[in-house]
């Protein structure tokens, strides 16, 4: 047997939990009561007499099936509880088959067994039945069983697939949030608000053009993820942005270059893909080192391909490494895989030259056109 | 009220402006001197000798709170401790600790009326010490910075497994260096030194880095520059003056004790 340490109910125990077990229980007691009323309509059966007939052997089928299914299942090599519908009860047709079938005849003569050491009567189960009557058995036995069966493992595939929706949609909703934290951090917003209130005292011209920055700075930050992708020039646009602001509070320890050959303004790429970069340059790279430095933003076509170059004069590889930056990195590589697979290639190194920090490259398939997205990559 | 002010803020606008809030809330205080970092600021504290220290919490090179740490383990005894005043722009877990260690902080985008408040703070103290002697207040100082830097503060946060091996690289090859063979930790710029009784290497990394993934009941900083291994300690002595050195085992030379961590060496 394999164990699936992922999950886990194989983790502690190959049965179902109490409380999902009870949960059956209890919907196959009432679909017994229900089987109960149809022998009364149908056979004139007496009230007590059917309800607890049914009730003893359905829930003895039950047990026989469902339980006794998941204390054999690590004795025979039935499908582990890895997915979602083993999880659920399912083990496969053949293995189904099986256990509804032995399930429900040792099911049903034990049910009848107890029912008739209950109520004094003396039933035929199906190992001692007439011709006749084993086909009341097979009615009464094997057609609750598969519908039963059918019924408990549908439902608790829809509601683990259900559940499963809910849980990648908070996901997703967690990774927005973490994304805009990381884009909208509040040491950036809270200086350049500071530097803000000191230039509209004293150049109010100059503090306007940087609130007017600050302003398109939140609001690509805030919009950023609804496009899929935006032209190149409105990226480097959102950079500058940012580094005008980054300029007022650094002054002379900050120094930047953008370089958009001519040509390629309108090349698609996803938005705000290069912030992060930018960003991990300043705050580890430039900020912590005293005398500051240089960053270079630059655009390429090499061939069908798109290079973006981030490069900063900045501490170094090492201590981007350590630092927190690597939430930015990974949801970079994520973007990219997500809109280009594995046409598009990102890679961050320690910068070869004199003064060099770090070079970030990424490289994606040239295009001026919306890209057709690759089929994201499955979840699991 | 006469004194002198020393202002430790990167950005120079923010600096600016602090120092033209501070001219009007308190003009008979003198701005001794305006620098842009840690190092700086720590140097020219202590030629300078101020009164009243700014210090920004994020800062290049050393940061706010190491500056405050040099200053404590280096001021002379025979003169004032400065009054800190921590200034930062966004710190969500350490706010308390530097109402504790320091005799205020302010947030920036700092306010006027907050300022004035933190002025109306500083001359009642500065008051106040004109009649205590300094002795006692740097102690009180000492105390007050040790509980910012105490493990359980958020810069310390445990790593899993401690450090087992230093890895050092030599050239193209990599010298496993085990941890027990390592007396001391020395910071020295941007590296480490890594001294064992007969050799010393050199790594590529912080002491602010390094120490988290050290067991720190087997590793113990004496200073901010320094971090001995226990078991390595011979012998700890005290001069004149008060000031405490320790000897480790077969190394000729003394390392300094400083004033925050001196409260470990004390007879059983």
């Amino acid at each position: 047997m394999t164990t699936n340490a992922g999950s886990a109910p194989a983790a502690s125990t190959a049965v179902a939990s109490w409380r999902v077990l009870a949960g059956r229980g209890l919907k196959v007691a009432a679909f017994c009561l229900v089987i109960a009323v149809v022998l009364i309509a149908l056979f004139g059966d007496a009230f007590g007499h059917a309800v607890v007939y049914s009730l003893c052997i359905g829930l003895s089928c039950w047990l026989f099936i469902d339980v006794g299914g998941d204390l054999i299942a690590p004795l025979l090599s039935m499908p582990d509880f890895g997915s979602d519908s083993v999880r659920a009860g399912w083990r496969g047709w053949i293995w189904m088959t099986v256990l509804v079938l032995v399930g429900a005849t040792l099911g049903y003569a034990t049910g009848n067994g107890i029912a008739n050491f209950l109520t004094g009567e003396h039933q035929p189960g199906p190992f001692n039945a007439s011709l006749r009557q084993l086909r009341t058995v097979l009615v009464l036995a094997f057609v609750p069983a598969v519908t039963m069966t059918y019924f408990l493992i549908s439902r608790e595939i829809i509601a683990r697939q259900r559940a499963e929706v809910e849980t990648a949609q908070r996901h997703a909703a967690e990774q927005q949030l973490k994304l805009l934290e990381s884009q909208l951090e509040p040491h950036m917003l809270f200086n350049t608000l500071a530097n803000l209130r000191v230039l509209i005292g004293i150049d109010a011209t100059r503090a306007q053009a940087m609130l007017d920055r600050l302003i398109a700075f939140l609001r690509a930050s805030l919009e950023g993820s609804r496009a899929r992708t935006h032209p190149l020039a409105a990226e480097f646009e959102r950079l500058r942005d940012y580094l005008a602001l980054m300029q007022v509070r650094m002054g002379e320890r900050l120094q930047t270059r953008l370089d958009l050959p001519a040509g390629l303004e309108s090349a698609q790429v996803p938005p705000l893909l290069l912030q992060p970069l930018v960003e991990n340059s300043i705050k580890h790279g430039l900020e912590p080192k005293v005398a500051g430095g240089r960053i270079e933003v630059s655009a390429a076509r090499e061939g069908d391909a798109l290079v973006l170059r981030v490069r900063d004069s900045g501490v170094g590889f090492d201590a981007l490494a350590a630092g927190d930056g690597r939430y930015g990195l990974a949801h970079i590589r994520e973007r990219l895989a997500t809109l280009h697979g594995e046409r598009a290639r990102f890679e961050i190194v320690a910068d070869d030259a004199p003064d060099g920090g770090t070079l970030a490259t990424l490289r994606l398939p040239f295009s001026t056109d919306a890209p057709e997205p690759v089929a994201a990559p499955p979840s699991r | 009220m006469k004194a002198r002010a020393l202002i430790a803020e990167d950005e120079p606008l923010l600096a600016e402006s602090l120092r033209g809030e501070l001219a009007a809330l308190w003009p008979a205080l003198e701005i001794a001197a305006t620098v842009g970092d840690g190092a700086a600021a720590v140097e020219a504290a202590l030629a300078l000798r101020p009164e009243v220290v700014f210090l920004d919490i994020r800062m290049p090179g050393m940061n706010g709170l190491e500056a405050a740490q040099a200053l404590a383990e280096d001021w002379p005894e025979d003169v004032p401790f400065p009054l800190l005043v921590f200034v930062t722009a966004y710190d969500q877990y350490a706010l308390q600790a530097f109402e504790r260690a320091a005799v205020d902080y302010v947030l920036k985008p700092v306010q006027t009326a907050r300022l004035a408040a933190t002025v109306r703070r500083l001359q009642d103290a500065l008051a106040a010490k004109a009649t205590s002697p300094p002795a006692v207040e740097l102690g009180d100082v000492v105390e007050r910075l040790r509980g910012l830097l105490a493990p359980g503060s958020p810069a310390a946060a445990p790593r899993a497994e401690p450090l087992r091996v230093v890895q050092v690289g030599v050239g193209n090859a990599i010298h496993m260096v085990p941890i027990d063979d390592v007396l001391y930790f020395e910071a020295a710029d941007k590296y480490v030194r890594v001294v064992t009784a007969d050799r010393e290497h050199l790594i590529r990394t912080s002491l602010r880095e390094l120490l988290p993934r050290l067991d720190a009941s087997r590793f113990w900083q004496i200073h901010r520059g320094t971090v001995v291994r226990a078991d390595a300690i011979v012998s700890v002595e005290r001069d004149e003056s008060g000031r405490a050195t320790l000897k480790t085992q077969g190394r000729p030379d003394r390392l300094v004790v400083s004033r925050l961590y001196a409260h470990r060496f004390k007879a059983m």
